[in-house]
């Protein structure tokens, strides 16, 4: 398989300068595109030819709007198509995320790419493949029952002479076949009356393919959005106000006039950007730009007291029930033990590595976009938006940036571009600098949950009531973005959920409620604590909470966490083998939590946490040291179990859930965005620090294969139980329960001191 | 503006800039090498990191100006895909990666560590490379290809 990229090599051949050479002849023409869609016309769903092409030499190119966000998603998408047409792996290319030449299969979000793009394209591919059989037939004048086909080989069973390729049957040629097609975004059916091939039979998928995207960025000859440059490129970089929004009552021009190569200051209602000739000039003239910003009419919370005070106190505007049995507020006045507890989730930054960047090219009423977005056919919506242009008159072109975990399904930096490119008429390239992202990146949202059990005389959990009371993602679809606010465009509603899983769903109580609640988070002007979802969006403050009340009701009648868990999980049969796959992996001993707490400074401490985002089940074991002294806490291994049904590469998932546990003991231990009235006070990593090589767990992996199912999404669902494994675990070695994010050494002294 | 003259990657290189100018800007938009990536400009991150006289440095804060003269070595500088170094072999066995954007300073800190120690343990390596934020959470990985690089080099 290939991605398709400019790579570095290739453009310093072609042009012989530092100058990437795009070769199509206007922004939106299709001669540079080679899709098998003609020009001049969108790609049609029920046009076989939309998804895929045959060339002569047998080679297959796959045309999707899914994306690779550095997960090797499309790696495993290359995989299926190749498995369900019978061609070998490196014969597949796929073109991704152009919305010239692609369909909209949704942004690639939500650990949703395998589960739902990855049959969108498998039946594509069954029934390209069933087309080739009939062209074969009719070649090789044989019934399609008896032709089999091996790497791109049509034969007649039992005489193997009798063969032609897929690229001598249809290569460089259009199917001009029509498939049916219905729903749209990721709901959308491709041919689903085409019979795809039993997994039984698959070669590929099940293999651990290397991911091809890989060896280029290890030499530095991948090509991110990052290193996209276009001839005649500008370089933009945007102003955004010191603190929550204001707006720029004057701008004075003469504070920029030393230094050389500044193109253009453009400022379109309160957006305010520097064009200059070369990044450093752009970069200085956006740091010396003197501007005199109002007063502004947002104020936030001051600080994380008053934030959860305002979480607590302030009418919902929405409540989505994910549960609603029995009745859990009479079970629990009844009950003869009653439990509430309520757990604390803060801001938290997605934190690329990468900044937002993007290169726009506006040329009278049409555009061209190179960036990283996770949803094409959104981004261009909201650009096309913002320049009042027609949606089709943009075309967005997709090229990997740097891992963005939520953050670029609301991509930014399109947006300034575009107003810049506008503004000076030629290609502009707008990276973020680091204070811009950790500044104005649009939060995970912060979290408050209150749980409620009631418990009978023997013991048993009989009433589970579970209220998460969360910011919604002002930044959903629909919501303008960053620019678009500040030109004036205004939002349509409080925007999306912050999701409902993980509030104790996977248990089965006779009576249980679980509700999120969505508190508004409007404001007049744009502020930075925006938000948006971030990596297994609320889950994993909702996991925290749940399995962390789970932990203290089987502690407070003395009995084994793992053991305690089982009894709920009855009738659940991969939740019930996950959580005795990873406790058996972990070598867990039987015993009640806390640990008898020895006198000595560092003591140890494990505890087992189970989560189900998207119908993948995970359940961790988390073993922790804390170092009474200094209230640090050192994860020393974490053991995870893992069963997202049918698994398509191995290494692949591997690769993920290392990376989810990582970054979730990261999120569990440091994260926290500061902020005042004004704003937010973490600018770089410096003061909002994230996990070191030095601070690594070890980690084990089981994975639990489930041919006979679906392949469902492993992007996500192993993130969300690491919290309250870790929270349970320090419970486990101190003896104290913490209920709030993140679990800081001030925050572990503080409560070692009470 | 001054001619500033530079050994890249082992040739000779002339540049007409600003000499203030961060070295990473002359290196990307100056000279087309794609391998130091922006990622905070603060010496912080070390998604920028070269090497300079056989030592990494952060390219975001060096002006170029500094680096007169100077032996630079860029992510390119190693190796390509048709003709991988030893260690970015090592990497690629060991899929140890998954946005990589963070790679170009991980490799090359790898790079001046196994220079100096042939053989380190996986403390020796974690210490090396503390400075170099990964967001996605490849630190396993990481340790596992310098270790199959200092094996397979052996």
């Amino acid at each position: 398989m290939e991605v398709k990229t400019i790579s570095r090599r290739e453009y310093l051949k072609s042009t012989g300068a530092l100058i990437v050479s795009f070769s199509f002849s206007g922004p939106v023409s299709r001669a540079f595109a080679q899709a098998a869609t003609p020009a001049g016309t969108e790609p049609d769903a029920t046009s076989l030819d939309s998804w895929l092409a045959v060339s002569a030499d047998g080679s297959v190119t796959v045309f999707t709007s899914k994306v690779d966000l550095g997960t090797g998603v499309i790696t495993a998408l290359a995989q299926i198509v190749a498995e369900e047409l019978d061609v070998a792996f490196k014969q597949i290319k796929m073109d991704v995320g152009d919305t010239a030449k692609t369909i909209d299969q949704f942004s690639t979000v939500g650990s949703r790419t395998i589960e739902r793009g990855g049959p969108q394209l498998r039946q594509a591919a069954a029934a390209a493949r069933m087309e080739l059989l009939k062209l074969a037939s009719t070649r090789l004048e044989t019934s399609v029952e008896k032709l089999r086909v091996s790497d791109g080989i049509v034969s007649v069973t039992g005489s193997p002479e009798k063969k032609i390729s897929y690229g001598d049957l249809v290569g460089g040629r259009r199917f001009n076949t029509k498939i049916t097609a219905t729903g749209t975004g990721w709901d959308l059916k491709v041919a689903p009356e085409v019979r795809a091939k039993d997994p039984k039979e698959y070669r590929i998928v099940g293999t651990s393919v290397p991911r091809t995207d890989l060896p280029p960025k290890f030499t530095g000859e991948f090509t991110y959005s990052q290193d996209v440059r276009i001839p005649g490129m500008l370089h933009g970089r945007v102003v955004r106000p010191p603190v929550v929004n204001s707006k720029p009552r004057s701008v004075d021009e003469n504070s920029i006039k030393t230094i050389s190569g500044v193109v253009k200051i453009v400022q379109e209602g309160n957006f305010l950007g520097v064009v200059a000739e070369t990044e450093w000039a752009a970069i200085q003239a956006a740091r010396a730009l003197k501007v005199t910003w109002s007063a502004p009419t947002t104020k936030l919370p001051a600080n994380p007291d008053e934030l959860y005070a305002y979480l607590k106190n302030t009418k919902s505007f929405r409540e989505q029930v994910a549960t609603d049995k029995g009745n859990p507020d009479g079970a629990i006045s009844q009950a003869s033990k009653k439990f509430e507890a309520t757990y604390r989730w803060p801001f938290q930054l997605h934190g690329m590595i990468g900044p937002s960047c993007a290169v726009a090219d506006v040329q009278g009423d049409k555009a061209t976009i190179w960036t990283g977005t996770q949803g094409p056919f959104r981004t261009r919506k909201s650009v096309a938006d913002l320049l009042g242009l027609p949606e089709n008159n943009i075309r967005v072109i997709y090229c990997e940036g740097s891992g963005c975990y939520g953050r670029l399904s609301t991509d930014d930096a399109p947006e300034d571009a575009a107003l810049m490119s506008r503004a000076v008429g030629k290609p502009v390239r707008v990276q973020w600098m680091r204070e811009d992202e950790h500044g104005w990146e649009p939060k995970g949202p912060a979290q408050l949950m209150t749980v409620r059990a009631g418990v009978d005389a023997e013991g048993k959990i009989t009433a589970w009531d579970f209220m998460d009371r969360s910011f919604p993602w002002t930044e959903s679809q629909g919501n303008p973005l960053l620019a678009s606010k500040q030109t004036g465009l205004k939002s349509g509603g409080q925007g999306n959920s912050n999701g409902t899983g993980g509030g104790g769903d996977i248990y089965a109580f006779e009576n249980q409620k679980i509700v999120a609640a969505g508190i508004p988070w409007m404001h007049p002007d744009p502020t930075p604590l925006r938000t948006s979802n971030l990596r297994a969006p609320g889950e994993l403050a909702r996991c925290f909470a749940s399995e962390s009340f789970m932990d203290e009701i089987a502690s407070s009648q003395g009995v084994d966490p793992v053991e305690f868990r089982l009894k709920y999980l009855s009738g659940n049969k991969r939740a019930t083998e996950a959580l005795l796959a990873a406790t058996k992996k972990a070598e867990w001993k039987e015993r009640a939590s806390p640990a008898a707490t020895p006198s000595a400074s560092k003591v140890t401490g494990r505890g087992v946490a189970m989560g189900n985002r998207g119908n993948t089940i995970t359940a961790a074991v988390a073993e922790v040291e804390v170092d009474k002294s200094n209230g640090r806490v050192a994860v020393k291994r974490i053991t995870m179990a893992h069963d997202c049904g049918l698994i398509v590469n191995p290494d692949g998932l591997k690769n993920q859930i290392e990376g989810n546990i990582i970054q979730g003991v990261s999120r569990t231990l440091m994260e926290e965005v500061q902020f005042d009235a004004n704003g937010v006070k973490n600018l770089d990593w410096a003061s909002y620090p994230i996990i070191t090589f030095g601070e690594i767990p070890d980690v084990e992996i089981v994975l639990i294969n489930r041919p006979e199912m679906p392949a469902l999404g492993g992007g996500e669902p192993s993130i969300v139980v690491v919290p309250p494994a870790i929270a349970n675990a320090i419970f486990d070695a101190i003896g104290i329960r913490l209920r709030e994010i993140p679990l800081t050494p001030q925050r572990i002294l503080g409560a070692l001191k009470v | 503006m001054a001619r500033i003259s530079l050994k890249v990657n082992g040739t000779p290189r002339v540049v007409e800039t600003d000499p203030s100018t961060p070295l990473l800007y002359v290196l990307r938009d100056d000279l087309g090498l794609n391998g130091p990536k922006f990622g905070c400009g603060l010496s912080q991150c070390g998604a920028c990191t070269v090497l300079m006289d056989g030592n990494t440095a952060r390219s975001c804060t060096i002006p170029v100006s500094a680096a007169r003269n100077r032996s630079i070595t860029t992510l390119e500088g190693l190796g390509s895909v048709a003709h991988p170094h030893w260690l970015q072999k090592a990497f690629i066995e060991e899929q140890a990666a998954q946005c990589g954007y963070c790679m170009n300073g991980i490799i090359l800190t790898a790079k001046v560590l196994l220079d100096k120690n042939p053989n380190p343990t996986d403390a020796e390596i974690k210490r090396a490379l503390d400075s170099n934020l990964c967001r996605c959470g490849s630190h396993l990985r990481v340790v596992r290809a310098i270790k199959r690089a200092a094996r397979e080099k052996a």
